[in-house]
């Protein structure tokens, strides 16, 4: 049921000090209304002509009425969302440790190639002939891909890791049907991501939990009385959820291809193997590559992401349209036709703009740098559990791979739980691990430091947690401290549970954005 | 390796640390021979390097700032205020997580609940979603949510449907075996689909305006799914007409889904652009994606938090109403943007100007011998029908340095019916110069 | 009326031929704060072990199963309207439905109240 665990309305601990300003800002920490509750008619913020005086030809479906948009000035716009910006942390701001995200350093000059004229403004359905450059674009990040994981094809059009095994697990169904084979189920580790679970449901697949044995991998024997004549594919994450590679990757592998089933590896963790091992050689038939992760195409507050998919010989003729091939006159793009593809994913080829800044991350890093972004990160996080294994709870044995995986035995009878723990980090300037997931330990705190960041600034960031750690484990006063963070940002802990039971999912003309006042609102 | 943190010094005292002699201990666990392939790939670069082979890379292309340009069909060329993409570059926006730790991502949070607002705003529904990955994966979804909230499994598909969006719900449906019923092609804008809905329907999508640019009142569609139970999801494709035109939430929609690239997001050669999802009030529990909504914090001040997280993948797993996770969130953000620089008096006048230079445009062509402009109604994309195969005068038109509209057997491949046509789009990036460059070329090679 | 209970943690108890349905406290105090529950309509037969309703809370989402199977014959709207009700009376006031029973001899398989005691410490 609740494996969560975690609080969702605020401790009833002691308020923070109010600043006591007469705008309630505190210095550069600026309070920023709603842009509803700012615009003006009668003001905007683009300049544009006249529209040319001709008669309509809307067969009578003018808007009537207004839209209700508020009208403001470009330094209005600019204003309000450079404020809103501010209460944001980033990775440019500091380090970034969620575990399974991969925040590393996003760098600029991807962005400045996304943008370059005749990559950023081609339309997707110009001419071939008009478009040999943004083909090769995708033809060479589709080389690059395949090369890295040593698969002999690349399904380009997922939007996202999810929308990635979506592809795998389609193109999966799809080679079963091709050989007569309906399957039922599909096995994925207890630790899995809810992504694993929700896109077998979408392909109407039931999804049976494989356990983990008390080394954190895949148990073999619980696998084998698994596996049958009914089971389409195994979902298993490697390097794992719990930050450590499957040693008996070939052989689970091996076991699934026995039964008549295929292997989809989630790819959400290949940065700790990038250039260092082959997923194809590990025996897999399916990989999405999160390039919004291992190739640092930016988060963006969520996304936009991109998740191609390598396939093996046994799936590759299944794979989605669109997809681009050499002819005889350059490259072309085969949209349609093809009765052997499982069909669309999506609208037009792709996250082009996404392509082209994974392409420049992996080119400004060449087949030596990539190796080294791996062996980086998997250095990073040993050194994280290294230096934090005396004082907290690491789940696991080491080495681990690029992420280090503690729970909350270290936090037994302090008082302070995990979340607390993740809120005081931030008023230390950092933001938290990924708290709570994997589900499968107690209390979880997932820490990737990931390639970019610099010793000092690991050292910091370990010195900082001792110190936390320390002080949970002293008491007294502290406890009110855990309880009460964060104190010195923008918000302080918000209450889940009221926006959960009467939801408030838009601003409506009439609501006056002024603070609600919480006495009365309770 | 400018990107790159740890020196040669920082390694060897790291390991130190850690006890191991070498980086390859810390690989322990991978299977024997699998550990540092040879891989037949260039070494690293510097970022000049870089920059020239994408320079490259970019001639290899024709840019819409080169040359007319007259394509839309799902994705538009708008003008894009400088504003915009200085501030979704900004490190805050552009380098931070899903905002799962709301104290620190109130930006994030803020701005997801203003682009909720527009969002319902301007489909005239009364929620949206925090963004879908495109307008054609949003329409898959939509048909998967009606299908949970009326229990029934069969879609009926507009023959004015964008032939994406078709073909991603099929591709979609296609995996539970659900069965959907796709209307034959819808040229002339027609087609009466209330005869194709049964008690089996959960829903009928249906395109405004449709891909061949014809623009109808839904009204009555409306009624007849209500009458059979069914739900009318709307697609907009070019969400800058919903400034001029009735929206689909007035006309009785249920589910609107729309691309909304045409609002602060560059073409990118097709992605990646953002899916909006705005549906009732009441439907809320059955959405995929996030949802961000209005709470308070420990002192009682308003603040934001992703919610309804329980229809989510990380916790309902399974059973979760989506597998989505990450979306479109920079993208939503410069559709945000771009929406507050225009107001109400901007996209007013945006929508106003789209529609009025086709107006012109679209007398121009229909003056010509030959050509017929296809839509009685349209917003700022029309079918025409040339005398010739549309796939090679749009060839011709390269060779005269015109982009000059879409094929329509590009879009549907095959269908001789409309080997003949040429969707051409007209938006405030047309100069009047263009057009006439574009009849003139017209003129010569038909 | 003696009270049964599920390993999934929900309670049943018979009054005549109408059973009531509800989840443990052990379960409410398990999920945190409930947020919305959905409820079955009137006159739905659910067989033994089937699910009847939907909790959730913030972090979680359950199934609410059948401990027998019958007929729905009501559903408290006053969880609906204030899903906190479920935490604050749990096995009272916070019902979920009420079952005319197919077969009472379900409410066998279940555990009374020491059984499902000594399960809650094996957990």
């Amino acid at each position: 049921m609740n494996r969560q665990g975690r609080p969702t309305t605020p401790h009833a601990a002691a308020n923070a000090a109010s600043a006591g300003t007469i705008t309630g800002n505190r210095g550069l920490l600026q309070e920023e209304a709603l842009i509803f509750e700012q615009g003006e008619d009668g003001r905007t913020g683009v300049d544009l002509p006249d529209a040319p005086d001709v008669k309509d030809r809307l067969g009578g479906l003018r808007r009537a009425g207004r839209i209700g948009l508020p009208g403001l000035s470009e330094p209005q716009v600019i204003r309000h969302f450079v404020r809103l910006s501010q209460k944001n942390y980033s990775i440019d701001a500091g380090l970034y440790p969620l575990g399974s995200c991969t925040m590393k350093h996003n760098p600029r000059l991807n962005e400045k190639m996304a943008r370059l004229p005749g990559l950023g403004d081609v339309h997707p359905l110009q001419p071939i002939s008009t478009v040999q450059g943004a083909l090769e674009v995708i033809d060479t990040l589709a080389t690059w891909l395949k090369t890295l994981t040593g698969m002999p094809a690349v399904a380009m059009s997922p939007a996202a890791g999810a929308h990635g095994e979506l592809c795998g697990l389609m193109a999966i169904r799809a080679a079963l049907k091709a050989r007569g084979d309906v399957r039922k189920r599909i096995l994925a580790p207890e630790s899995a991501h809810g992504t694993n679970p929700a896109t077998a449901a979408l392909c109407g697949y039931t999804v049976d939990p494989i356990p983990a044995t008390a080394d954190g991998r895949v148990d073999l024997d619980a696998l084998q009385a698994k596996l049958g004549p009914d089971v389409a594919a195994i979902m298993l994450t490697n390097p794992n959820t719990c930050g450590l590679f499957e040693r008996d990757i070939r052989k689970v592998a091996d076991m699934v291809h026995k039964a008549g089933a295929f292997f989809y590896c989630d790819g959400a963790n290949f940065n700790a193997i990038v250039g260092k091992v082959r997923p194809g050689d590990l025996g897999i038939d399916a990989m999405h590559i999160n390039l919004h992760k291992t190739f640092s195409t930016p988060h963006g507050g969520g996304g936009p992401g991109s998740g191609p998919v390598v396939l093996s010989d046994s799936l590759k003729d299944f794979m989605p349209v669109p997809y681009v091939v050499h002819g005889k006159d350059g490259f072309t793009l085969i949209e349609s036709g093809d009765a052997k593809s499982f069909g669309r994913m999506k609208g037009f080829h792709g996250q082009m703009g996404m392509f082209i800044r994974a392409l420049a991350y992996m080119m400004s890093h060449g087949a030596d740098g990539l190796k080294r972004v791996a062996e980086d990160s998997v250095l990073s996080a040993n050194y994280v559990l290294a230096s934090l294994k005396d004082i907290m709870s690491p789940s696991f044995e080491g080495p681990c791979m690029h992420e280090a995986l503690f729970d909350d035995r270290f936090l037994k009878d302090t008082g302070v739980t995990t979340l607390d723990f993740a809120k005081a980090m931030i008023d230390e300037g950092y933001h938290p691990m990924t708290v709570y997931f994997p589900l499968v330990v107690h209390g979880a705190m997932l820490i990737e430091p990931t390639e970019s960041e610099s010793k000092d600034s690991v050292d910091t960031f370990v010195n900082t947690l001792r110190g936390l750690a320390e002080k949970a484990k002293a008491g007294g006063e502290n406890l009110a401290m855990f309880q009460a963070a964060p104190q010195l940002t923008p918000r302080r802990r918000l209450d889940e549970t009221r926006a959960a039971r009467s939801p408030v999912l838009r601003w409506k003309p009439g609501s006056n954005g002024a603070p609600i006042d919480k006495a009365a609102a309770e | 390796m400018r990107y790159l943190g740890l020196t040669e010094a920082d390694r060897g005292n790291m390991l130190e640390t850690i006890g191991v002699s070498g980086i390859d201990a810390l690989f322990k666990d991978v299977p024997a021979g699998a550990l540092n392939p040879r891989l037949d790939l260039p070494p690293h670069q510097g970022e000049l390097e870089v920059e020239r082979a994408f320079a490259a890379l970019a001639k290899k292309n024709v840019s819409p700032m080169d040359v007319p340009f007259f394509l839309g069909a799902g994705a538009y060329r708008h003008h894009i205020p400088a504003a915009v993409d200085h501030l979704i570059q900004r490190s805050e926006f552009l380098t931070s997580y899903t905002p799962y730790q709301p104290e620190i991502s109130q930006g994030t949070l803020q701005y997801l609940f203003e682009f909720q607002t527009q969002v319902s705003m301007i489909t005239g529904m009364e929620v949206a979603n925090a963004s879908m990955y495109d307008g054609a994966t949003s329409a898959a979804e939509a048909v998967l949510m009606a299908q949970r909230i009326t229990k029934r499994s069969k879609a009926v598909l507009s023959g004015g449907l964008h032939p994406h969006y078709r073909d991603t719900v099929a591709t979609l449906m296609d995996q539970t075996d659900q069965p959907h019923v796709a209307a034959p092609v819808d040229l002339a804008g027609t087609e009466d689909l209330s005869t194709l809905i049964d008690d089996q329907t959960a829903c009928v999508v249906v395109q405004n305006p449709s891909v061949f640019g014809q623009l109808r009142d839904l009204t009555s569609l409306a009624k007849a799914c209500q009458a059979k139970g069914a739900l009318l999801v709307v697609a907009v494709t070019e969400i800058t007409s919903l400034g001029l035109i009735t929206p689909p939430g007035a006309m009785g929609a249920d589910i609107v889904v729309a691309e909304g690239q045409s609002i602060g997001v560059p073409l990118s050669f097709g992605g990646p652009y953002v899916g909006l999802f705005a549906t009732r009030e009441k439907f809320v529990r059955q959405m995929p994606g996030r949802l961000c909504g209005e709470t308070v914090d420990q002192d009682g001040r308003r603040g934001f938090v992703l919610t309804l997280s329980a229809r989510e993948q990380h916790i309902r797993r399974e059973k979760a109403t989506s597998n989505i996770c990450t979306n479109s969130g920079l993208c939503a953000l410069a559709f945000t943007i771009h929406m507050s620089l225009l107001g109400e008096a901007g996209l007013t006048r945006l929508a106003e100007i789209n529609h009025g230079k086709a107006v012109q445009l679209a007398e121009k062509l229909s003056a010509m011998k030959g050509v017929a402009v296809v839509p009685q109604a349209f917003y700022n994309e029309f079918a025409i029908t040339l005398p010739k195969p549309a796939a090679g005068i749009v060839e011709k038109l390269v060779e005269k340095k015109i982009l000059g509209g879409v094929p329509g057997s590009r879009l549907f491949p095959g269908d001789k019916s409309l080997e003949n046509v040429l969707l051409v789009t007209v938006t405030e990036t047309n100069t009047e110069g263009d057009m006439d460059k574009l009849v003139a070329a017209l003129k010569e090679v038909l | 009326m003696t009270t049964r209970y599920s390993k999934d943690h929900e309670w049943i108890r018979l009054d005549g031929d109408v059973a009531t349905v509800g989840i443990s406290d052990y379960a409410q105090s398990q999920l945190g704060d409930v947020v919305f529950v959905d409820l079955p309509a009137k006159g739905k037969t659910v067989a033994a072990g089937a699910e009847v309703a939907v909790v959730e809370s913030v972090k979680a989402a359950s199934e609410v199963y059948a401990p027998a199977g019958g007929e729905v014959v009501e559903t408290n709207q006053a969880i609906v309207d204030d899903p906190a009700l479920v935490n604050r009376a749990a096995q009272t006031d916070g019902w979920f439905v009420k079952l005319k029973l197919g077969n009472k001899a379900d409410l066998d398989a279940l555990m009374d109240q020491a059984a499902y005691d000594a399960y809650l410490k094996t957990l």
